[in-house]
């Protein structure tokens, strides 16, 4: 036997399948109806319920034996008026809701056929809101009443069904089982065509729906707290706990259990219930009521207790009370199995605790939370705004009602704004899946149309940069008390520090801080700050190539914000702008950042980047963020007409991989892109001629703008898959970054002109443009072809030829690195360059296995070297035009 | 086996009817019958049960019943009803 295949029997199966069938269908039929007609059916439903109010709450009194009729027809009032009042304005049908700075419309679904378990406690009301929440959500129901309240549920969901289909509500839209049967719900319960289960009902229905394997919604079982402390009206405390203890005899669920009560009014309050009409029990009677009307075993109530009046449990226990008494009132003095009346007690039974201080207060009212009544409800009067926020914080309920009474605050709308509701979610700790007044929104499928949105993108430079010869004459603009050169020796030996220093205001105290000329290391920085502080700077100036500006930016950092934890600010990211770890914004020893660049390749003088290293330690970290990029770059040749030929050929190729990785980028944009291409043709031209002819000014004039340009670029869009590959080559063999740059380069064009194995996911871009951005740089160099395939091969091959011009090794083998210590190293290698955050704006995601092939590529080398120093001549000479 | 192909113009306002009509005939079809749903908008629960009494009837004779110009707010209902996969759907 299937478990869809219960004890029952074939016509009863048949039976259950044709209300399946006929809600289906009607569901079906109710996918079509549009949120007017919705509407036009539900109003009526309203009125009609709220006629037929007091009729109802009759039959539900005298089926039932529980709750009081007055009170029931006031719950059926609500279940009908302020549920409608809540979600008369409110879409349920198409769009629902929008938000269009965030491109998403949110768009209902009905769930189809609801299964719905009915208790006995609050039976018609739950109908008459599950009706009209059914109906304003498209869905058909099942109804499954508790067998002692079948008659007045049938006649609720009777009313509510004529009156929607006189309206148009399909036919067998509602149906309630024609008797009860565990085993009927079972077999419903596990029904395929059943897409929902809303169980209100004891903790066995709740638990079976929970269990069926279907998406349900259970309530959870309550068990109040109450803290009544010392600052609150007490004699509003104490109307409103009678109010709503006495409520339909107590029978919601989230009506008061335990009060637990400050001692310096305990007294007071009691006396204040008693002349209110409640009984106040001696310890004797007490006692007495513990053992009668909850089962000491278990701790659940005794069903003859439910819901009766006050006066009827007493008379049945032996206890003598006034006739009118309205309420019991059982001290206790403690919470837990040997206190049986610290349990919940659906009944005007209601258990006080005298509570020494606040933090004895709060610890019973977590107690009697933690005794079945998590998630649930509780309730606080106070005055004292920390007290209250207290109570929140250590009670898990999901409804905290503040200074009113808790069966009828839970209910919403009435002493409160929470959404009206008579199925109250109780969150994980009552075992549910929501913490929510179970509303109209959870008895839909809401669907998420999310459009796609254009991410902002930027374009970030230094505020000033002064570019040609002579363009540090510039630094007499910027005014100084003390300012800090960086730099390294040999640029003071060859006199540039003097250069730079015959620029600055006479008036500005000018002192040299000299560092080696490496990757600047962790000991480096921290000598540079102390010297930032010994001088009170507040102007920086880095005159240098790469390695100097990135520890000035560093020592920068440090100075302004000394609590800047420099591991943690190069923690990896995705998108700067979503990064985790944010570089800090409050600035102290504010100073001046102004880098002169002395090499034609980083660009670090308008970069946010900067390297550093632990030596000590054993790591190296790269800083990104655009608060390192210096106020002022200074772009002057006369920095760089010395530069050796080997320098000038691994800073120009650098320059020109920037270039050409920007321009590829994921998040290359206009700005980026004529940036990108200017320092490509710049690059082409220039670079031979700088190389060839170090002393031809207008070459290293162009080649040190193009380095500039070239960086602004990457600075904006990043750099790719070639630069991931030669920081683990050249960290392994050490060997120099232009250099490690070069001999990936044409492998890589190549690579990214393909067709990719893996897209790069990319909201900034609508196609594959790889190819094409670099058939556009094939143009712009004049480097002719037809089709975008020719004119990529002829910039890889433009590029073959320019690296061979410049003596760049055409293989890594050419380097002098054996095969058999290349393929040791790949495995790391490709590890490392996997994690290389560089990659990330490559326009195609690069598997390992591709990395690895790249790597093997570079190690082969690129084509024949005689057909391609033929054609160096006139890619130099005669291609490019700029 | 002859294949007769009968065409019933399925009028909005009067599914039920229409395919009331369509089962009628079904003693007098043999291979398919073709209902052209592209005037249907809309479908109430009794047109839904005689749909679904006539894809029974047309199982019983082994006739194929074609539904073709079936919108697709009809088509999703048909699908939710899980009648959909009982008639052969023709765009």
């Amino acid at each position: 036997m299937s478990d869809n295949s219960p004890t029952l029997s074939e016509e009863r199966i048949a039976y259950l399948e044709g209300l399946v069938r006929q809600a289906r269908t009607a569901a079906a039929v109710f996918s079509q109806f549009t949120q007017e007609d919705v509407d036009r059916i539900v109003k009526p439903m309203v009125l009609a319920g709220l006629k037929q109010a007091q009729y109802l709450a009759r039959l539900a009194v005298e089926e039932t034996k529980i709750g009081v009729m007055e009170d029931k027809a006031i719950k059926n009032m609500v279940a009908t008026e302020f549920v409608y009042n809540y979600v008369r304005d409110k879409r349920t049908v198409g769009v629902i809701r929008e938000y269009p700075e965030r491109g998403l419309v949110e768009v209902a679904e009905p769930i189809g056929v609801i299964f719905s378990l009915l208790p006995i406690t609050n039976p018609t009301s739950t109908v008459l809101f599950k009706c009209i929440m059914a109906i304003k959500t498209r869905n058909a129901a099942i109804f499954s009443p508790h067998p002692s309240a079948w008659r007045c549920c049938f006649e609720a969901v009777r009313i509510m069904y004529e009156t929607a289909v006189e309206h148009g509500a399909p036919e067998g839209v509602f149906t309630c089982l024609e008797s009860h049967n565990l085993e009927d719900n079972k077999y419903l319960m596990r029904h395929k065509d059943i897409g929902l289960i809303d169980a209100t009902g004891g903790p066995g229905a709740v638990k079976a729906a929970y269990s069926s394997g279907k998406p349900a919604l259970g309530v959870g079982p309550g068990n109040t707290p109450v803290y009544l402390e010392k600052s609150a009206d007490l004699d509003m405390a104490v109307v409103d706990i009678i109010t709503s203890k006495t409520f339909d005899n107590g029978t919601i669920c989230a009506s008061e259990q335990t009060i637990v009560i400050d001692d310096e009014i305990y007294d007071q309050v009691l006396d204040k219930f008693a002349g209110l009409g409640a009984h106040i029990c001696t310890e004797k009677e007490t006692e007495i009521l513990a053992r009668t009307v909850i089962d000491p075993k278990t701790g659940y109530m005794q069903p003859m207790a439910v819901g009766q009046k006050a006066t009827t449990i007493a008379k049945f226990v032996g206890i003598n009370v006034k006739p009118k008494t309205k309420l019991l009132v059982t001290p206790i003095k403690g919470v837990g199995p040997e206190h049986p009346l610290s349990y919940e007690k659906l009944f005007p039974v209601l258990s006080v605790y005298r509570a020494k201080s606040v933090e004895e207060a709060l610890k019973v009212c977590v107690d009697v939370n933690h005794n079945g009544g998590l998630g649930h409800t509780a309730v606080v009067f106070s005055n004292n705004e920390t007290v209250i926020q207290k109570f929140g914080d250590v009670i898990n309920a999901g409804r905290i009602i503040v200074n009113s009474p808790g069966s009828i605050g839970a209910l919403g709308g009435v002493y409160n704004d929470m959404v009206p509701t008579f199925s109250f979610g109780c969150g994980t700790g009552g075992g549910n899946s929501t913490t929510d007044n179970v509303n109209v929104y959870h008895y839909l499928n809401i669907k998420r149309v999310a459009r796609r949105t254009q991410a902002h993108m930027w374009f970030r430079v230094p505020n000033q940069i002064y570019f040609n010869m002579n363009a540090t004459e510039n630094l007499r603009n910027f005014q100084s008390k003390s300012t800090l050169i960086i730099t390294n020796a040999a640029l003071e030996q060859i006199g540039h520090v003097d250069a730079v220093k015959r620029c600055i205001p006479s008036e500005t105290q000018v002192r040299v801080t000299i560092i080696p000329d490496a990757e600047p290391d962790i000991k480096i920085v921290k000598q540079g700050v102390e010297a930032l502080n010994f001088y009170k700077a507040d102007q920086i100036i880095a005159l240098g190539g790469g390695s100097v500006i990135d520890a000035a930016k560093i020592m920068k950092l440090q100075y302004e914000f000394p609590e800047a934890d420099l591991e943690e600010l190069a923690a990896p990211f995705l998108d700067i702008r979503k990064r985790v770890v944010q570089y800090p914004t409050v600035k102290t020893n504010q100073a001046r950042m102004i880098a002169i660049s002395t090499t034609s390749g980083t660009g670090s003088e308008v970069t946010p980047f900067a390297v550093l290293t632990d030596k000590e330690r054993g790591f190296k970290v790269t800083l990104a963020d655009y608060s390192l990029t210096p106020d002022v770059a200074i772009v002057d040749p006369q920095f760089v007409m010395s530069m050796p030929g080997g320098l000038t050929v691994d800073t120009g190729v650098d320059c020109l991989t920037h270039a050409l990785e920007a321009g590829v980028s994921i998040f290359a944009s206009p700005y980026t892109d004529s940036n990108a291409m200017q320092a490509v043709r710049m690059v082409f031209k220039y670079l031979p001629i700088a190389y060839e002819n170090p002393n031809d000014e207008e070459a290293r004039t162009m080649m040190h703008n193009a380095a500039c340009i070239a960086a602004i670029a990457f600075s904006n869009a990043s750099v790719g898959v070639n630069h991931a590959l030669a920081h683990a080559f050249g960290a392994r063999f050490h060997v120099p970054h232009g250099r490690a740059n070069a001999v990936m380069l044409p492998h890589v064009i190549a690579y990214n002109a393909a067709v990719p194995t893996k897209f790069m996911p990319s909201p900034n871009t609508r196609a594959y443009v790889a190819h094409k951005k670099y058939a556009m740089m094939a143009d712009l160099l004049g480097l002719g072809g037809h089709s975008v395939e020719e004119k990529v091969q002829n910039l890889v091959t433009a590029t073959e030829q320019l690296l061979d011009l410049l003596g760049v090794p055409r293989s890594i083998a050419e380097m002098g690195i054996s095969r058999e210590e290349f393929e040791a190293a790949m495995p790391d290698l490709a590890k490392i360059a996997f994690d290389d955050p560089s990659w990330r704006s490559n326009p195609r995601m690069p598997l390992v296995g591709e990395l690895i092939e790249l790597f093997w590529s570079a190690y082969n080398g690129r084509s024949t070297k005689a057909g391609a120093k033929k054609a160096t001549k006139k890619s130099a000479e005669e291609m490019v035009t700029v | 086996m002859t294949m007769i192909a009968d065409l019933y113009k399925v009028d909005s306002e009067k599914v039920a009817q229409a395919l009331a009509d369509a089962r009628e005939n079904l003693n007098n079809t043999e291979g398919e019958v073709t209902l052209d749903f592209s005037g249907v908008r809309r479908i109430d629960p009794k047109g839904l049960g005689v749909m679904e009494d006539l894809a029974s009837a047309a199982d019983a004779k082994s006739v194929k019943i074609v539904l073709r110009g079936v919108n697709v707010d009809v088509y999703k209902v048909l699908k939710l009803a899980r009648l959909a996969p009982r008639f052969a759907i023709e765009n």
